[in-house]
C-alpha cells in the first residue's frame, strides 16, 4: 500500500507539467479557503485559520532551534513575547507610537534575535536536559518581567496588559476594516489570512533552503557529535547562536502579527504552556522536517477548536445533556493523542525522510 | 624551524595535569607515532593540538604561531583531526559525510574533485556513498573519517586510534590507507595504542607515559628496544 503511494508520489513529482498543476490547484484551493469558511461554517474559523498560520510560523520558527540543531528549548514563547510586546509598545497609545508595519517587522524580528542571542551566548555549553531547563527558566523570566514592567516606570502595563493596538494598514489601506476590492468584499480577517500565508510561505522557503545549506548541514553536524563538527572546522558557538537567532527571529514575527491580529497582548499569552504547546506541534508533526512540523502545527491547532464546538452539541444529542466540560475534554483527548502518536510513529506524523530511512535501516538490522 | 613544532604543552582537566611539558616536532611529510598505554594522555595531547581542548604551552605550524587559535582556525590552517572513535554523522550519507570535511570551503569544482579522489582512494566508500554513516561497518567509517579528514586538504593530519575496535584484517587494511596517504604528502601524526602497527608505519615516535613523553627516537630503533619490546610490545 504505502508502496503504492510512494510510486504513485514519484510519477506525480516526476513530471513536471502535473506537479505544476498541482501547485496551482494548492494555490486556488487555499486562495478561496476562507471565503469557503465564511460562507458554510462562518466567519470565526476564518479567524481560527489566522491563529493557526501564526502558530505554523511559531513552530516553523522553534523547528530550525530544536529540529535542525537539536537544542531543546522550552521556553521558546518569549520570543514570541517579545515580538508580540515590541509591536504593542511600537503601535499603540501606550507610548504614542504608531509606526508603520512595514518598519515594526523589522524591528520586531530584530529585537527578537538579540533576544535569541542573549539566551544562547550563557547556554552554549549545555545540551539536553540542562539546556531545557535553563530555557524554561529564561521563558519564565520574560513573562514574569513583563507582567511587573508597571512600576516604577510604566512600560507594559502589567497584568493588564497593553490594549488598542494598531491593526496592520499597507499603503493605507487598514488591513482590519472590509474593503471591496473586484467586486467581491474582503473582510479584515480574509485579508489577514492572505497576509499571514504569504509570510508563512516566505518562512516555509527560508526553512527548505536553509536546511539544505551549508548552515543546515553544521547544525546536523553538531546535533549528531559536537566534537566531530568542530573538527570539521565548524565555528560551534556561531552556528548554535545564530541557531537561536533565526528562530527567535521567526518566532518575534509571529509574535508581532499575534500582538495585531488580536489588537490586545497581556503577559498570560505567553505561559509555559505555550511553550509546550508548541513544542508539541514540533514532535508530533515531525521533528526537523518542514512539512511535517507544518502538519503538526496546523493538526494541533484546528483540531481543538473544531472539538471546542461539536463537543457540546455532540454530548447533548447523545445523553441528553454535557456531561464533560468540553476544555476538560479537550486536554484530555490531547494527552491522549499525544501519547497515541509517540508510541505508534515516534518520529512524528510526517518524519524527516533521513530520520525514517535509519529507523527502517534499524528495523531491517534486527 | 621545523615544520610543526609543540612546544612544552600541558593540559589539565580540573586539578590534573594529564599532559606536561611535552614537546613534539614533525617534519613536512614525515608520519611519526606517539605510543603508549591507556590513559598516558596521548589523546589529550592530539585533542589540545587540534584545538579541541585547552592548553598551555606553544603550536607552531606551517610558520605560525597557533597558540591562541580556535579549532576552526586551525582547521583553516591545515591541521585536520580524524577524532576517537571516528565521528562519523551517522545520520548523514557517506558523500554528505565527505562533504562536511570541506566545509571550510573549497569552491565547488575543488569539491567535486576532491570527492571524486576520496570515492577512487576508497571504492568501498563509492559503493555506499548514499548510505547513512551510522549503517557501515567500523572498519568503513574509519575509512569515512579519514576520508573526511582529507577533504579539508590537510597538510598535517591527526589520527587517533584509528584501529580502535576494529577486527584485525580491517586494522591491517586501515594501515595500509595511512601510509597511501603519507605517500601522497600528507604529513602524519598518529596516536595509537597498536605499538607495533604505529612503528611499523611511521619513521619517528614518541612514547608517552602517565603524561609525559619518555622515550622518542626512530621508529625502527624504538622496535629494537628492549624496554619498548617489554612494556609495548608484549615481549620479555
Amino acid at each position: 500500500m504505502r508502496l503504492i503511494a510512494q510510486q504513485l508520489l514519484k510519477k506525480i513529482t516526476s513530471n513536471k507539467k502535473a506537479l505544476l498543476l498541482g501547485y496551482v490547484l494548492l494555490f486556488v484551493a487555499l486562495a478561496v479557503l476562507p471565503f469557503l469558511l465564511s460562507n458554510t461554517v462562518g466567519r470565526t474559523w476564518v479567524r481560527i485559520l489566522d491563529f493557526a498560520l501564526i502558530y505554523a510560523m511559531l513552530a516553523l520558527g522553534l523547528n530550525i532551534v530544536v529540529g535542525f540543531a537539536g537544542l531543546l528549548d522550552l521556553g521558546y514563547i518569549a520570543f514570541y513575547a517579545v515580538g508580540a510586546y515590541t509591536w504593542a509598545l511600537l503601535a499603540s497609545p501606550q507610548f504614542g507610537l504608531h509606526l508603520p508595519f512595514w518598519a515594526i517587522l523589522p524591528i520586531g524580528a530584530g529585537v527578537a534575535a538579540i533576544f535569541g542571542v542573549l539566551l544562547g551566548a550563557p547556554t552554549l555549553r549545555l545540551r539536553g536536559d540542562y539546556l531545557a531547563i535553563v530555557t524554561l527558566g529564561f521563558g519564565e523570566i520574560i513573562r514574569i518581567f513583563l507582567n511587573n514592567l508597571d512600576h516604577p516606570i510604566n512600560v507594559t502595563n502589567g497584568p493588564i496588559g497593553i490594549n488598542k493596538i494598531d491593526p496592520i494598514s499597507i499603503g493605507g489601506v487598514d488591513l482590519t476594516r472590509t474593503h471591496e476590492w473586484f467586486g467581491i468584499s474582503f473582510s479584515g480577517v480574509h485579508i489577514y489570512y492572505y497576509l499571514l500565508l504569504a509570510l508563512l510561505i516566505f518562512t516555509i522557503v527560508m526553512c527548505v533552503r536553509l536546511e539544505n545549506s551549508r548552515i543546515g548541514r553544521a547544525w546536523l553536524a553538531i546535533r549528531e557529535d559536537e566534537l566531530a563538527a568542530q573538527a570539521m572546522g565548524i565555528n560551534t558557538r556561531n552556528i548554535k547562536l545564530l541557531a537561536f537567532a533565526l528562530g527567535a527571529t521567526f518566532g518575534g514575527v509571529a509574535g508581532g502579527l499575534f500582538a495585531s491580529l488580536q489588537g490586545f497582548v497581556s503577559p498570560e499569552s505567553f505561559g509555559l504552556l505555550e511553550s509546550i504547546m508548541v513544542l508539541c506541534m514540533v514532535v508530533l508533526g515531525g521533528m526537523g522536517h518542514v512539512y511535517g512540523v507544518l502538519l503538526g502545527a496546523l493538526l494541533l491547532s484546528v483540531l481543538p477548536e473544531i472539538l471546542r464546538s461539536t463537543a457540546s452539541p455532540i454530548q447533548r444529542a447523545v445523553f441528553g445533556d454535557v456531561y464533560i466540560d468540553p476544555e476538560a475534554l479537550r486536554m484530555l483527548l490531547f494527552g491522549l493523542a499525544l501519547i497515541v502518536v509517540m508510541l505508534v510513529r515516534p518520529t512524528g506524523l510526517w518524519p524527516a525522510p533521513r530520520r525514517r530511512t535509519i529507523l527502517d535501516q534499524d528495523v531491517d538490522r534486527d | 624551524m621545523s615544520f610543526f613544532h609543540v612546544k612544552s604543552m600541558s593540559v589539565r582537566y580540573g586539578g590534573i595535569r594529564a599532559v606536561r611539558d611535552v614537546d613534539i616536532k614533525v617534519n613536512e611529510g614525515e608520519t611519526v607515532a606517539l605510543i603508549g598505554a591507556n590513559g598516558a594522555g596521548k589523546s589529550s595531547t592530539l585533542n589540545a593540538i587540534a584545538g579541541l581542548l585547552e592548553h598551555t604551552g606553544d603550536v607552531y605550524f606551517d610558520g605560525a604561531n597557533l597558540t591562541a587559535q580556535p579549532v576552526f582556525a586551525r582547521v583553516k590552517c591545515g591541521i585536520s583531526l580524524v577524532p576517537e572513535g571516528r565521528g562519523v554523522f551517522g545520520r548523514l550519507t557517506v558523500e554528505e559525510n565527505l562533504l562536511m570535511g570541506a566545509y571550510l570551503g573549497s569552491s565547488q569544482q575543488d569539491q567535486d574533485a576532491d570527492l571524486h579522489k576520496m570515492f577512487e582512494f576508497f571504492p568501498r566508500l563509492k559503493e555506499r556513498r548514499r548510505q547513512t554513516g551510522g549503517t557501515l561497518s567500523g572498519g568503513e567509517q574509519q575509512m569515512l573519517a579519514i576520508g573526511r579528514a582529507l577533504m579539508a586538504r590537510p597538510k598535517l593530519l591527526l589520527l587517533d586510534e584509528p584501529s580502535m575496535g576494529l577486527a584485525p584484517i580491517m586494522v591491517e587494511k586501515i594501515f595500509e590507507v595511512i601510509r597511501g596517504v603519507s605517500k601522497t604528502g600528507v604529513t602524519i601524526l598518529l596516536v595509537e595504542q597498536n605499538a607495533r602497527l604505529a612503528l611499523e608505519s611511521s619513521q619517528r615516535a614518541y612514547v608517552m607515559e602517565s603524561g609525559e613523553l619518555s622515550m622518542t627516537g626512530e621508529s625502527r630503533s624504538l622496535l629494537q628496544s628492549p624496554k619498548v619490546r617489554a612494556a609495548y610490545l608484549g615481549e620479555s
